[in-house]
């Protein structure tokens, strides 16, 4: 089953002839995802790897009947393509750009909620699902295959955590990069809700950080699940009011330190791991 | 991007929010008292908080006396940072304080309106069933029955109630207008005459959305000289206070870089985050910051899943060679291209271990300082 992406989502590439849009939209491709179309107004009629462009969202989600876009567009840019999107009738939209401003991120995310559209970032490597589909950058290589569900608020670390799970003879169902910034489409409890009604999703890893309280609301949810979960928690040692990297990663006026994250999630029964590489390790001592 | 005082008090201004008449001074003798009346208060212009009850603000009755505050302030350090300017304010006749924020809620995804009538104390110290706290739909901002609500709650009079109302629709302008991550008007004073104005004033606007306001492009910053290089080219860098310089690709990564590390008993000096680049270039250029940042060892932990492993190690090479490096430099390499990045690493002289434990360890060993 998986969550999100599949085997029947029909994607857009939005900045598709960009030097991203390229060189993602390959490897979306060879990861046999079924990407029906790019956007890049302007460059209507042509092609990238075979896939149509058009010059509209309007007009390609006409032609494709797509159900989900992707967003590779300069931060500037990215609030017109959202708003784009959620008017062309798209279910899923992952906007992968960083340094988007947080007040266009509060008008894409609030208008978002009024029309039941599912947003997954900004500032996120996207979303996998092993075997069925990518819609994101997240590198394909490492994945594989099984039961077990990710959700994090990084990248880097993220594929660091999966590598390890694959390596370690496991495979996954989903994974969910969340994004950096602070202002978010999809948080720790949605993606729990939707890991919990998934057949395919047996454990879940969570991989958090620094920086407001969403793993302290996910270890609200996680009292009430029975599935095992997993976190690691990252910036134990950031200084306050510091910006670590991410937008979202500060601990400002005391809120949202690591140890806060670790003691919640602790009390409601996840395991939470000391190191990233410890993470693999733990589902097979427990399950 | 954090605005001093003065700075947040002009935008105040630019909205039509009653601020108190004052002069900026940056030499205790340009200030020659005309401008304002007796008595006035003398506030240092830093960027920390709780700047009240380490000295930075000071009152006085005439002009000798005001000089003579205007100049040990000038030469003195507030909780570590230098006062280089002092804002001189016309002394309010307070008959009242209360407290006006609107900051971001990430939780709830929109920005929160909040309001006290305990003004003048940390918000954060106000019971909270004295705080009036609303929510605000981008789409309509600040509506009258919000106005209506907060006044109430307030236990506002009518005539404080429609100017308070003025300014909360003011400042809510803008958060929104001048991308804003964080407003406060804390206190906002209701003098003995009745005028409300905001005696202080917080800004934080948005570091993202810069590219829309150059008005605030080279304001002076809370960064090191380091931490301001690397933020024109681009590179996530903080300055911490241990020795061990740590070099990585994503924030999550390099924040567990720190984490492993003082696990073991090490204690990161640097947090540099490449980002998803392999551009040697790019590389190049933060090895050389981080050379001059002088850790005792530099721990360069990298991931590579798209990133190639042997480019960033190409950029490592180039950057020792350029730079004369003889900081020892320990690097575990993983992912696209490892084999291949790894002899490139040995073959400059550098440490390159397959685990992070491996190259923690060795960070510390060879840093041991």
């Amino acid at each position: 089953m998986a969550i999100l992406v599949d085997q029947n989502t029909r994607l857009i590439i939005q900045g598709i002839t960009g030097h991203q849009g390229i060189f993602h939209a390959k490897a979306m491709l060879d990861f046999s995802t079924n990407v029906v179309g790019g956007v890049t107004p302007g460059k209507g009629g042509e092609n990238v790897h075979g896939i149509p462009v058009f010059n509209s969202m309007e007009e390609a989600v006409e032609q494709t009947h797509a159900n989900t876009s992707i967003i590779l567009v300069p931060a500037r840019f990215a609030k017109d393509a959202a708003f784009e999107a959620m008017d062309s009738n798209i279910k899923i939209l992952v906007i992968i750009t960083e340094h988007i401003p947080f007040h266009d991120a509060l008008d894409i995310i609030t208008y978002a909620k009024f029309k039941k559209i599912r947003v997954i970032g900004p500032n996120c490597p996207g979303v996998v699902s092993p075997g069925k589909a990518k819609v994101g950058i997240m590198p394909s290589k490492i994945f594989r295959e099984g039961n077990v569900g990710i959700v994090s608020r990084s990248g880097t670390l993220t594929y660091e955590i999966v590598n390890a799970i694959t390596e370690h003879g496991l495979g996954q169902s989903t994974c969910i990069g969340l994004g950096g910034d602070p202002i978010i489409g999809t948080s720790f409890v949605d993606a729990l809700q939707m890991f919990d009604g998934d057949d395919d999703t047996k454990e879940i890893v969570l991989v958090g950080e620094i920086g407001g309280s969403a793993e302290e609301e996910a270890a609200e949810y996680i009292k009430e699940m029975n599935k095992p979960v997993f976190a690691y928690i990252a910036g134990q040692t950031a200084p306050p009011g510091k910006r670590m990297g991410h937008a979202g990663a500060i601990v400002s006026r005391g809120k949202g330190t690591a140890q806060s994250k670790i003691e919640a999630l602790r009390k409601a029964g996840a395991d939470v791991a000391k190191v990233p590489e410890d993470i693999p390790k733990l589902i097979t001592e427990k399950c | 991007m954090k605005l001093y005082e003065y700075k947040a008090k002009e935008v105040f201004a630019k909205y039509n929010i009653p601020v108190p008449k004052s002069v900026v001074v940056l030499e205790a003798d340009e200030f020659k008292g005309e401008e304002l009346d007796f008595p006035v208060v003398i506030k240092s212009q830093v960027l920390v908080g709780g700047r009240g009850k380490a000295g930075g603000i000071k009152f006085a009755d005439d002009l000798n006396e005001a000089r003579e505050r205007i100049d040990v302030m000038l030469n003195s350090t507030i909780k570590g940072c230098k006062v280089k300017k002092v804002l001189v304010e016309e002394k309010l006749d307070i008959e009242k304080e209360i407290y006006i924020g609107i900051t971001l809620d990430r939780s709830a995804s929109a920005p929160l309106l909040l309001a006290s009538a305990e003004g003048g104390v940390e918000i954060e110290t106000v019971p909270e069933e004295k705080l009036f706290k609303k929510h605000i739909t981008p789409f309509l901002g600040i509506q009258p029955f919000i106005l209506r609500n907060l006044s109430a709650k307030l236990r506002l009079s009518k005539e404080e109630g429609k100017k308070i109302s003025k300014i909360v629709s003011a400042l809510y302008a803008l958060f929104d207008r001048e991308d804003a991550e964080l407003v406060e008007i804390n206190p906002l004073v209701i003098t003995s005459q009745g005028e409300v104005i905001a005696a202080d004033a917080k800004l934080i606007i948005d570091n993202d959305a810069l590219f829309r306001h150059p008005e605030y492009e080279g304001l002076d910053e809370d960064l090191t000289p380091l931490e301001k290089r690397a933020k024109q080219k681009g590179i996530a860098f903080i300055q911490l206070d241990g020795d061990i310089g740590v070099i990585a690709n994503g924030a999550g990564l390099t924040m567990a870089t720190l984490d492993n590390l003082s696990f073991h008993g090490g204690k990161g000096g640097v947090f540099l985050d490449l980002g998803g680049t392999d551009d040697p270039e790019k590389v190049k250029e933060a090895i050389l910051l981080m050379k001059d940042a002088e850790p005792s060892v530099i721990l360069l932990n990298i991931f590579g899943g798209i990133t190639k492993c042997d480019t960033v190690a190409i950029g490592v090479k180039d950057a020792i060679e350029i730079g004369k490096i003889d900081i020892p430099v320990v690097a575990r390499i993983k992912g696209l291209n490892e084999e291949k990045a790894k002899k490139i690493l040995r073959n400059a002289g550098i440490v390159a271990v397959d685990t992070i434990e491996q190259a923690v360890k060795e960070a510390i060993t060879l840093g041991g300082r």
